[in-house]
């Protein structure tokens, strides 16, 4: 048990790893959204559900009842990271930011 | 064993939330600098549960998870409302 407790929460961090990566280094704004938006969703769903996998390992009603609470977040995450993502994006093309093309330095 | 785990998870996550730290001061436009906040509090709400975990009280910390994602889905949303404009968008 914990051993796919441990590998779901690294491979959790991973994902968490890439998106920071891709936040630091992509070249402009709407591309910068991407690693944003999906690689910590895809986080937050593999480390969250190996801690309520963990929390589950002395089993009684209470313990239960956590493990859903922490579904519950997972479920709340996935609708509203991407509204917020989309939103972002939205400020963005209002402001009439200009998207990065190739031969550009990067901002 | 798996109390180790669970704290050098949470200490490489706030070194993670550093490097996000980092676009949310130097980003050039001010929804680059949303997009850092918003990477920042979505590990937030991970680190919280393990903090929880840490201290074995869980089903306290879980409650406040869930208040502190709901409130960045706000403010994020509210932020991105108000500076939909080309006004200050350099600052």
């Amino acid at each position: 048990m914990d051993i796919i407790v441990c590998l779901l929460l690294f491979i959790g961090l991973f994902f968490f790893t890439g998106g920071a990566v891709g936040i630091l280094r992509f070249p402009d704004f709407y591309s910068r959204l991407h690693p944003a938006g999906k690689l910590d969703t895809l986080g937050s769903l593999l480390a969250m559900t190996g801690l309520a996998l963990f929390n589950l390992h002395y089993f009684s009603l209470g313990a239960l009842l956590t493990s859903l609470k922490i579904i519950l977040i997972l479920v709340f995450v996935f609708l509203a990271s991407p509204t917020a993502t989309h939103a972002i994006v939205d400020a963005g093309v209002r402001a009439g930011l200009a998207p990065w093309t190739k031969g550009e330095d990067r901002r | 064993m798996m109390d180790n785990v669970f704290l050098y998870s949470g200490l490489y996550l706030a070194f993670l939330m550093t490097l996000s730290l980092y676009r949310a001061l130097v980003g050039p436009t001010v929804v680059d600098r949303m997009i850092g906040v918003n990477a920042i509090g979505s590990k937030t709400a991970v680190l919280l549960i393990l903090i929880g975990l840490i201290y074995h009280r869980v089903e306290m910390f879980v409650d406040i998870a869930l208040a502190y994602a709901m409130l960045n889905f706000i403010a994020v949303l509210a932020a991105s409302r108000y500076f939909q404009k080309r006004k200050g968008l350099y600052d």
